[in-house]
């Protein structure tokens, strides 16, 4: 088993260095022109050169993609809580959720800058909104999960609400939680872009904007690299949150 | 001596409807049955003839319309808060425990000390004959060892009424003739009385010391009578005549004949 997990790494970190090389020679035997895309050896050039303040740049859009993104868990998993608690407020609630979730949460990106102005809070928003409906709809659906001959199980021995709450719905309901949090993660990242390219004055995406105008490709590049790389590690933290949480047969594939 | 002559369940004249959008459905209508304590009753009739129902409301998880159902006696007094233990056809175990907390379930629903319970759990899997299994997981184990693992837990907090509700039908074949002698030295060793709700035939005859005979449509009790085959009981008794006898006054009443 070992072995075939060091073969499966191995084969993968082979994949994504053969992608540059790929990259490499189309740049220099295509005899790409520089501005519409750099070697791999100038995108990280780049890094330092130039005055683009990617230290700065990459902690804005962090806190924006990590507040947005926790935020809507911390909310999506409270409400979905609330709603198998109350079967009013899941009856009242859902259907809306439902809907809402069809809204393209990026067409309110223009909206919530009129209301909230440029800057990091309306960003994270962005991310917070377009992240929240998959946490909250998976994780609503978790928890309705249960099956009825285990309730009765439980029932016939009198066992609470709570103890039903503690012991089956909320184990049971972790797998979904973290299949919502994976798409969540995926879509925080776009959120906060997305917010940064309509209005803000600092963050990776909004760096972005500021290159392009002088068609500096390789700052282009590695922007869009460092927004990945923020991604990744987000994922990455929920996947190792995952494997730590969730037995691996109940996983949500 | 009025005490002793009084039965460990009695079920007189139960009649339960469900009510569902305004319409009646008459689940069950008139059945009466006594089963005495340690007793293993079979419970056989056709898909949909209440079977399922009957054991919810021996579970206390239904109520009915009409009629008594009254468990416990002086010599065997019955907590329905905590006396009943419950197998359904799927094993339903936990994903996320290992099967020795599957089985401890219901010790921590009730609040039970749990130093003991986990050993009594232990020899649960022992008498079960998944000794050795304690810390897998569900999904590391076949579908008839979960059953047995789902036998133990409806035992943990040594309940005196066993409700199975068809445990046996999703199983092959063999394993299930295999869980049946299986279940009698359970029931022997554990001196529980159980309630077994199948669709078979022969499993009914085999395991029970009295069967009785559910007809859909209406919902009522055919009959009931008793086993009378000796114990401990091999599949070497499938090919006793009286056996035979049995299984077709069975197939007659259900009218399969
Ligand atoms: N909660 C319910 N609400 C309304 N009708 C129900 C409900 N539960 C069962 N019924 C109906 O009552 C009848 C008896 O159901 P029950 O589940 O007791 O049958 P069963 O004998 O266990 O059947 P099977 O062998 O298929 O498990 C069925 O016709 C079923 O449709
Ligand atoms: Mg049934």
């Amino acid at each position: 088993m070992d072995s075939g997990w060091a073969r499966r790494f191995g084969l993968a970190i082979l994949v994504h260095l053969l992608l540059l090389a790929a990259w490499h020679f189309f740049v220099v035997l295509g005899e790409v022109p520089k501005f519409v895309m750099p070697t791999p050896k100038a995108t990280l050039e780049s890094l330092f050169s130039g005055n683009y303040r990617w230290m700065e740049n990459i902690w804005v859009t962090g806190v924006e993609i990590f507040g947005g993104y926790f935020l809507a868990v911390g909310v999506g998993v409270t409400l979905a809580l609330f709603f198998s608690w109350s079967r009013l407020l899941d009856q009242l609630f859902m259907p809306l959720l439902v809907s809402l979730n069809m809204v393209p949460k990026v067409a309110l990106g223009p909206l919530i800058i009129v209301w909230f102005s440029y800057g990091i809070f309306p960003n994270t928003l962005i991310a917070f909104s377009i992240a929240f409906f998959p946490i909250v709809l998976t994780t609503a659906r978790g928890l309705r999960e249960v099956e009825p001959d285990l309730l009765d199980l439980v029932r016939s021995i009198r066992g609470s609400r709570w103890q039903i709450f503690v012991k089956i719905q909320l184990p049971g309901a972790l797998p979904y939680i973290f299949s919502g949090m994976k798409v969540a993660a995926v879509l925080a990242v776009a959120g906060a872009i997305v917010g940064e390219f309509l209005g803000s004055e600092k963050g990776l995406g909004y760096l972005m904007l500021q290159v392009q105008v002088t068609l500096d490709t390789a700052a282009m590049f590695m922007a869009v690299i460092l927004i990945t790389l923020l991604g990744v590690i987000l994922y990455g933290l929920v996947l190792g949150l995952e494997r730590l949480l969730v037995v691996r047969d109940a996983r949500v594939q | 001596m009025p005490a002793s002559s009084e039965p460990f369940i009695r079920i007189e004249g139960l009649r339960k409807t469900y009510r569902t959008r305004g319409e009646d459905f008459l689940a069950v209508s008139d059945v009466t049955l006594s089963i005495e304590a340690g007793e293993l009753v079979s419970l056989v009739g056709p898909s949909g003839c209440g079977k399922t129902t009957l054991l919810k409301i021996l579970a206390g998880l239904h109520p009915y319309d009409q009629g008594t159902v009254q468990i416990g006696n002086p010599a065997h007094p019955f907590d329905p808060a905590r006396d009943i233990g419950m197998v359904f056809q799927q094993a339903l175990l936990l994903k996320w425990r290992r099967i020795i907390d599957n089985v401890l379930l219901p010790a921590e629903i009730l609040g039970l000390p749990m130093k003991a319970a986990r050993e009594r759990a232990r020899a649960l899997l022992d008498l079960v004959g998944l000794a050795g299994f304690e810390d897998k997981y569900p999904y590391e184990l076949s579908g008839g060892m979960q059953q047995r693992a789902a036998i133990a837990r409806s035992l943990v907090h040594d309940p005196k009424l066993l409700l199975m509700d068809e445990p046996f039908g999703a199983l092959d074949a063999l394993t299930r003739e295999k869980m049946n002698i299986e279940l009698l030295r359970i029931w022997r060793e554990s001196g529980k009385t159980i309630v077994f709700v199948t669709h078979g035939v022969q499993e009914a005859v085999f395991l029970g010391t009295q069967v009785a005979v559910l007809t859909a449509g209406p919902a009522r009790m055919a009959d009931h009578f008793e086993i009378d085959l000796p114990h401990p009981r091999t599949l070497d008794v499938k090919t006793e005549p009286r056996f035979g006898e049995y299984a077709r006054r069975i197939y007659r009443l259900l009218g399969m004949e």
